[in-house]
C-alpha cells in the first residue's frame, strides 16, 4: 500500500482506512488537511506570539486570577475552621441534595439521551429535524426562564401539575422538582456526544453479526454499546458536572428549604448575604474542586474515545 | 424449503423490529415534548394569558425597559471581547504546535464547568469591598461590584469559551495550507487573516457569536451574585424576570422572559440553518469527488463531522 498519498484527500482507499482505523491508527480521511506549520521546522504563519499572548493574558486575568482568589480566601480560615465550614449539617445536607439530584438527573439523561440519539440517528419520522434542533434548547434558553416555566408547568395549577396533584404526586417545590430542572438543563449532553459516534458505527459489523445469527439485542449489547460507551460516559459526566453547578433553573422550582431542598450554589449565596465571605469561599472551593475533578474525568473520557475511534473527534 | 422458513423468520423479525421502532420513536418523542416543547409553550402561553395589550404593557414598564437596555449593553461589551479572544486562541491553537497546548485548551473550558454562582463569588473576592483590590477601587471611587462593570465582567467570564470552542475545531479541520500560500505569496499577517482565514471561518464565527450572545443575555447565577439587584440600575432581563416572578406578577415575568425564549429559538434556527448548509456543502463535495474519481474509491465525505461539538 502506498504511503505517498497526497494529503488533503477526503477520499481514502476504503480498505486502507478501515485497516488503519481497526488498528486504532487514524485513517487517512481524518488526517488534518494541512500539516501544522511547526512540523516543517520553521513557522510560516505569523502571529504566534501575539495570539498566544492575548490568549494567556485574557485567561489569566479573567479565569486564573478570580479562581485563585477563591482558594486563597478560603485559606484565610484555619484548617479546623475550614473543616467546620464545609461540613456543618446544613452544608452536608446541601451536598446531598446537589449531588444526589444531579446523579439521578444524569442517569435519567443517560437513558433517555441514548434513546433520543438512537431514534434521531437510526429512524426517519415526520418532525425529526425540528426535534433534533430543539434538543439544543437547554443550551440556548436562559436558566431563569427554564426555572419559572418548569415551576409553572409542575405547580398545582400547571398543565402537568394539575393532573399530578389528584394522584398525590407533588413535583414543584420538592427535591423531585430539582431533579426535573436538572434533567432539563442536562438533556443535550448525552444526545450530542452519542449522536455523532452512533452515526459512525459501521453498519457492516452489525450486518456481519446479524448474519452470524445474533439477535438485535445481542447486536446492540456486543457491537454498538462498546463503541458508544466512552461517548455515553462523557455525556453523562458533562450532564452531571453541569447539574452540580446549576443555580438559575433550580431555585424557582426547589422550594429552597434548608436541609431538604437547598442546593449548594444557593447555600453559597445565603452565606454571602450573611456576609460570611470566608464560609462562602470555603463551600465554593469544594464545589470548584469537584468541577476540576469532573473536567479532568471528562478530558480522560474524551481521550479514551479518540483512541477507540482512531483519531476521529 | 429452507429459504421459505428463513424468509418467514425474517418477516417475523421485521414485524418485531417495526413494533420496537414505533415504540422507541414514541417514547423519545414523548420525552422531548414533555421536557422541551411544553416548557417553551408555557412561557408564551403565560405571557399572552391576559392578551397582547397586557403583554406589551409589561414590556414597556420602565424597570423592564431599563433591564433590557442593560442586557443589550452587557452583551455589546462581553461578546466582542470574547470574539477577539476566541479568534486569537483559535489562531494560536489551530495553527501552531507548542508545549502545554492541551492544558491551554482545558483552561479555556474551565468557565463551562465552574458553577456560575462560584464564578460570581470569585469576582466578588477580587473586586468587592472585602476583596483584593476592592479597597483600592473604593478609594478611587470606582464601583465594579454591585454595578454595571461587575455584571459585564462575570458575563464575559461565563461566555468566554463559546467563540473559541466553535472556532478551534473548525480551523483545525480546515488546515493552514491556504494561509501558508497567502503568506508565501507575500501577504501580510493581517491581509492573510482578513482575506483568507475570515472568509473560511465566517459561518462558525457567526454561530459562535450568536450562541455567545444568547448566553450573555441570559446569564443569571453569576450576575445575581454581583449585581446587587438595584432596580432600574443593575437589573438585567433574567434578574427582572426573577423579581417579577417573586412578586407574583407572573404574567409580566413571563412576558419579559418570552424575549429571552424568542432569542433562544432564533439561536436554534440559525444553528439549524448553518448545519443544513454544511451538510449540503459536504454532500456536494462528495458528489464531485465521486464524479472525479474512478469507481472503487468511494467518496466518504459524508462522514466529515457535520456537527460542531455544542
Amino acid at each position: 500500500m502506498s504511503s505517498n498519498k497526497p494529503d488533503g484527500l477526503l477520499v481514502a482507499d476504503t480498505l486502507e482506512a478501515a485497516v488503519l482505523t481497526h488498528r486504532g491508527l487514524p485513517g487517512l480521511r481524518t488526517a488534518p488537511t494541512g500539516s501544522p506549520s511547526g512540523r516543517r521546522g520553521r513557522r510560516v504563519l505569523p502571529g504566534f506570539n501575539l495570539t498566544l499572548g492575548v490568549t494567556l493574558f485574557y485567561l489569566g486575568l479573567l479565569v486564573l486570577l478570580p479562581l485563585s482568589a477563591l482558594f486563597i480566601k478560603s485559606f484565610a480560615l484555619t484548617w479546623p475552621q475550614f473543616v467546620a465550614a464545609v461540613s456543618s449539617p446544613r452544608v452536608l445536607a446541601a451536598y446531598r441534595v446537589t449531588f444526589g439530584s444531579s446523579l439521578i438527573a444524569a442517569v435519567i439523561n443517560l437513558v433517555f439521551g441514548l434513546l433520543v440519539a438512537w431514534v434521531l440517528v437510526r429512524y426517519r419520522f415526520p418532525g425529526k429535524r425540528i426535534l433534533d434542533a430543539l434538543v439544543d434548547l437547554p443550551f440556548a434558553l436562559p436558566t431563569a426562564v427554564a426555572g419559572i416555566s418548569l415551576a409553572a408547568l409542575l405547580g398545582p395549577n400547571g398543565w402537568i401539575g394539575q393532573h399530578l396533584t389528584p394522584l398525590g404526586i407533588k413535583l414543584a417545590y420538592t427535591p423531585a422538582g430539582i431533579v426535573v430542572a436538572l434533567t432539563f438543563i442536562g438533556l443535550p449532553f448525552v444526545v450530542r456526544t452519542v449522536q455523532p459516534v452512533l452515526e459512525d458505527v459501521e453498519k457492516e459489523l452489525e450486518e456481519a453479526a446479524s448474519s452470524l445469527g445474533a439477535t438485535p439485542f445481542q447486536i446492540f449489547r456486543k457491537v454498538i454499546l462498546p463503541a458508544i460507551t466512552p461517548a455515553l460516559l462523557t455525556g453523562f459526566a458533562m450532564a452531571f458536572a453541569r447539574a452540580v453547578g446549576e443555580y438559575g433553573s433550580v431555585v424557582f422550582i426547589a422550594g429552597n428549604m434548608p436541609m431538604v431542598s437547598e442546593i449548594t450554589p444557593l447555600l453559597i449565596l445565603v452565606k454571602l448575604e450573611q456576609f460570611d465571605y470566608a464560609g462562602a469561599a470555603a463551600v465554593a472551593s469544594v464545589l470548584l474542586a469537584t468541577s476540576f475533578v469532573l473536567l479532568l474525568a471528562i478530558n480522560g473520557l474524551q481521550f479514551w474515545q479518540r483512541r477507540l475511534h482512531g483519531g476521529r473527534p | 424449503m429452507n429459504t421459505v422458513i428463513q424468509a418467514a423468520r425474517r418477516n417475523d423479525a421485521d414485524a418485531g423490529a417495526r413494533w420496537v421502532r414505533v415504540a422507541l420513536i414514541a417514547l423519545a418523542v414523548i420525552f422531548l415534548l414533555t421536557f422541551l416543547v411544553l416548557p417553551l409553550a408555557v412561557v408564551f402561553s403565560e405571557a399572552l394569558r391576559k392578551g397582547v395589550d397586557a403583554y406589551l404593557k409589561a414590556l414597556a414598564d420602565d424597570d423592564s425597559w431599563a433591564a433590557i437596555r442593560l442586557t443589550l449593553l452587557t452583551a455589546a461589551i462581553a461578546v466582542p471581547l470574547n470574539v477577539v479572544f476566541g479568534v486569537a486562541a483559535a489562531w494560536c491553537i489551530a495553527r501552531f504546535e507548542f508545549r502545554g497546548k492541551s492544558v491551554l485548551i482545558t483552561l479555556i473550558d474551565v468557565p463551562f464547568s465552574v458553577s456560575p454562582v462560584v464564578a460570581g463569588l470569585a469576582y466578588m473576592l477580587v473586586l468587592g469591598a472585602q476583596g483584593w483590590i476592592g479597597p483600592w477601587l473604593m478609594e478611587h471611587d470606582l464601583k465594579i461590584i454591585f454595578a454595571v462593570p461587575g455584571i459585564v465582567l462575570v458575563t464575559t467570564f461565563v461566555t468566554l469559551p463559546l467563540v473559541a470552542r466553535e472556532l478551534i475545531p473548525l480551523m483545525q479541520a480546515q488546515g493552514s495550507e491556504q494561509e501558508e500560500a497567502a503568506v508565501v505569496l507575500g501577504a501580510s499577517g493581517w491581509q492573510t487573516f482578513w482575506h483568507v482565514t475570515l472568509p473560511n471561518i465566517r459561518w462558525g464565527l457567526i454561530y459562535g457569536v450568536i450562541l455567545c450572545n444568547a448566553r450573555a443575555m441570559g446569564e443569571f447565577g453569576a450576575v445575581s451574585v454581583v449585581s446587587g439587584h438595584i432596580r432600574g440600575l443593575t437589573n438585567t432581563i433574567p434578574l427582572q424576570v426573577e423579581i417579577l416572578y417573586n412578586e407574583f406578577q407572573i404574567q409580566a415575568g413571563f412576558a419579559v422572559a418570552s424575549l429571552l425564549a424568542l432569542l433562544a429559538l432564533l439561536t436554534l434556527c440559525v444553528k439549524s440553518f448553518l448545519e443544513w448548509r454544511h451538510e449540503r456543502h459536504a454532500r456536494r463535495l462528495a458528489l464531485t469527488a465521486a464524479d472525479a474519481r474512478p469507481a472503487g474509491t468511494q467518496a466518504q465525505a459524508s462522514n466529515v463531522p457535520l456537527r460542531a461539538a455544542a
